[in-house]
């Protein structure tokens, strides 16, 4: 089976992250750069299903020069090519352009899945996978905690507030997976060896067939007017368990009309 | 009035309280229309809310695929009514609903919206509250998704006439199919994104077994449980139960952390809540940052005495 996985290089989710004062976008150059964590997990969802059933793994991202090093880092994992939607016309593009962008990309290519992370976590919006789904015409089985392919029959867990809904389609099909899915691998010395030779296609926006006045940030269907740093939250009272902490909690609950 | 589209949010025909939040904001904006997909439509509940109209598709074969035939719904109402804003409760599927919606009618999305002011300007709390945006849709009819416990949903009666509408799922949207509908725990607390009060165990909690200390001063304030990162990767707690950047993003009254240090992978998930409670044995922990009241202290013997103190107060 044939799987595209789209992925994001974002600023370390374990880092603070601030906007940039000329444009309002993420400010990328603040923080370091590393492969979206949810992405490892759908990397690694891909891995796994290919190495049960046969086939290969193509990782997609759209990005600067150093979302290259995302690819990399999933062709390290065993992904076996790469695909970089890399123009300066791409800066700032929404998530409505983001994902008429990969539609583009993956229009006419040959696939069975393609996985997404549930979440980006710099933006965390969650729209994407559902977005492309819908231009794609491809079924969305979308928060996956269990992703299994039976022929041409793929079923998920959709995680859910209450649990979770079994849902199943027919290949070709569009995947979003959660991390309680897997535990993705670490790159081994070798794979990082091989991933320096796998083929990573660059394509610009005139190679992908998208019209430039559908992407970028000038044609963002939504604008940021202002930001602002949180004001920081007021000191709080912070007291030493005497034997009577739970009391003192109580106390304060009380006051604030909790209890 | 400009008309504003109101979604409802509901589980077999038992309304979330987000919904009333939402039409609540709606009247701010404008005159609420509820959007209201599958059979049982409470029409009643929603007018108490303010809701003027309540379009209802009803049909239960809308909800045997997941997301998309809400689309179809709603892009059907938006072109029968034009109105001046759609308004989506911002869970993981309203968000999606969302995403989908914005697609097919060539409209701006916001999501994860804490307020919308009367000139549909939406207020967003990002990088996990560290930094407020103020943004507006630019393109189409402005679809923006609201987080629960945003606005205090207060009751202003209206007329919820009852409009039905005839939508068939388009092709595309029943290509997924809900098989089974599982439901993991029925515990009688309150949903975590929608709760008042959630109370929280993390890496101090120290297992699976000690999450019957935070279980028991949950139920005692009536407040749902949540679980750090740490706590539901080591198989402690389940994950659909974890706040934080990769998991659930809440907002309540009040939230009460114990033994969560606070790495920023769970403040982002916690740090617009509105009152914090601390209780932590390490006084460095960052998570005291946030908090409003704390305690320095094993959570084994705060956590239970507090719930006897709560659970006497309300005796």
């Amino acid at each position: 089976m044939k799987i595209v996985v789209c992925i994001k290089q974002v600023p370390d989710s374990w880092a603070d992250k601030k906007l940039s004062a000329d444009d309002s976008t993420l400010d990328r150059a603040s923080v370091d750069r590393v492969l979206n964590e949810l992405d490892e997990y759908a990397v690694e969802a891909a891995l796994q299903l290919t190495e049960a059933h046969g086939g290969e793994v193509t990782v997609l991202t759209m990005g600067p020069d150093d979302a290259a090093e995302a690819l990399r880092r999933a062709l390290s994992m065993g992904a076996d090519a790469g695909i970089h939607l890399i123009d300066d016309g791409l800066s700032g593009t929404d998530a409505v352009g983001t994902s008429y962008a990969l539609a583009q990309v993956l229009q006419g290519r040959e696939f069975d899945l393609v996985i997404f992370g549930s979440e980006s976590t710099d933006a965390r919006m969650s729209v994407v996978p559902a977005m492309v789904a819908e231009r794609l015409s491809l079924p969305q089985l979308t928060f996956a905690g269990k992703v299994e392919v039976d022929g041409g029959t793929v079923r998920i867990q959709r995680v859910t507030d209450y649990g979770y809904d079994e849902v199943e389609a027919s290949t070709p099909a569009l995947v979003s997976v959660v991390e309680k899915i897997n535990e993705p691998r670490y790159p081994s010395f070798k794979g990082i060896m091989a991933a320096k030779k796998k083929p990573v296609e660059k394509l610009t926006l005139a190679d992908a067939g998208i019209d430039p006045s559908q992407v970028g940030l000038a044609q963002a269907w939504s604008a940021v007017e202002s930001f602002a740093a949180r004001p920081p939250r007021e000191k709080g009272t912070i007291v030493e368990d005497g034997g009577d902490g739970g009391a003192k909690i109580a106390e304060f609950l009380s006051t604030s009309k909790f209890i | 009035m400009a008309q504003i589209l109101v979604l409802v949010d509901h589980v077999d025909g038992n309304i979330k309280k987000v919904t009333f939040e939402l039409l609540t904001l709606a009247r701010r904006l404008g005159t609420p229309v509820a959007v209201w997909v599958g059979p049982g439509a409470d029409t009643a509940a929603l007018a108490e809310y303010g809701a003027e109209t309540v379009v209802v598709a009803d049909s239960s074969t809308l909800l045997e695929h997941p997301v998309a035939p809400k689309t179809d719904v709603l892009a059907a109402v938006v072109a029968e009514k034009s109105p001046a804003a759609v308004l989506i409760a911002s869970t993981a599927e309203g968000k999606e609903v969302a995403g989908r919606l914005a697609v097919r009618i060539g409209s701006g999305v916001l999501t994860d919206a804490v307020d919308v002011d009367a000139e549909l300007t939406a207020t967003q709390s990002v990088f996990g509250g560290a930094t407020v945006v103020q943004s507006k849709v630019t393109h189409g009819v402005p679809i923006i998704t609201v987080r629960p416990n945003a606005t205090a949903p207060e009751a202003a009666p209206a007329a919820g006439t009852r409009e039905d509408i005839a939508v068939e799922a388009a092709a595309s949207s029943t290509l997924a199919k809900v098989t089974a509908r599982v439901v993991a725990t029925k515990d009688g607390r309150p949903e975590l994104t929608e709760a008042a009060i959630v109370v929280s165990g993390g890496r101090g909690v120290g297992g699976a077994e000690g999450f019957a200390v935070i279980e028991g001063l949950a139920d005692a304030l009536g407040a749902a449980v949540g679980a750090s990162r740490a706590a539901t990767d080591a198989g402690w707690y389940p994950h659909q139960f974890q706040v934080g950047q990769t998991g659930k993003t809440v907002s309540p009254q009040l939230y009460i952390a114990n033994g969560i240090s606070g790495a920023i992978q769970h403040r982002a998930g916690m740090q617009t809540s509105k009152t914090i409670v601390v209780v932590n044995k390490d006084s460095e922990a960052p998570i005291f940052e946030l908090a409003d009241f704390g305690v320095v202290g094993d959570l084994f013997t705060v956590v239970p005495a507090l719930t006897e103190q709560v659970t006497a107060r309300k005796g």
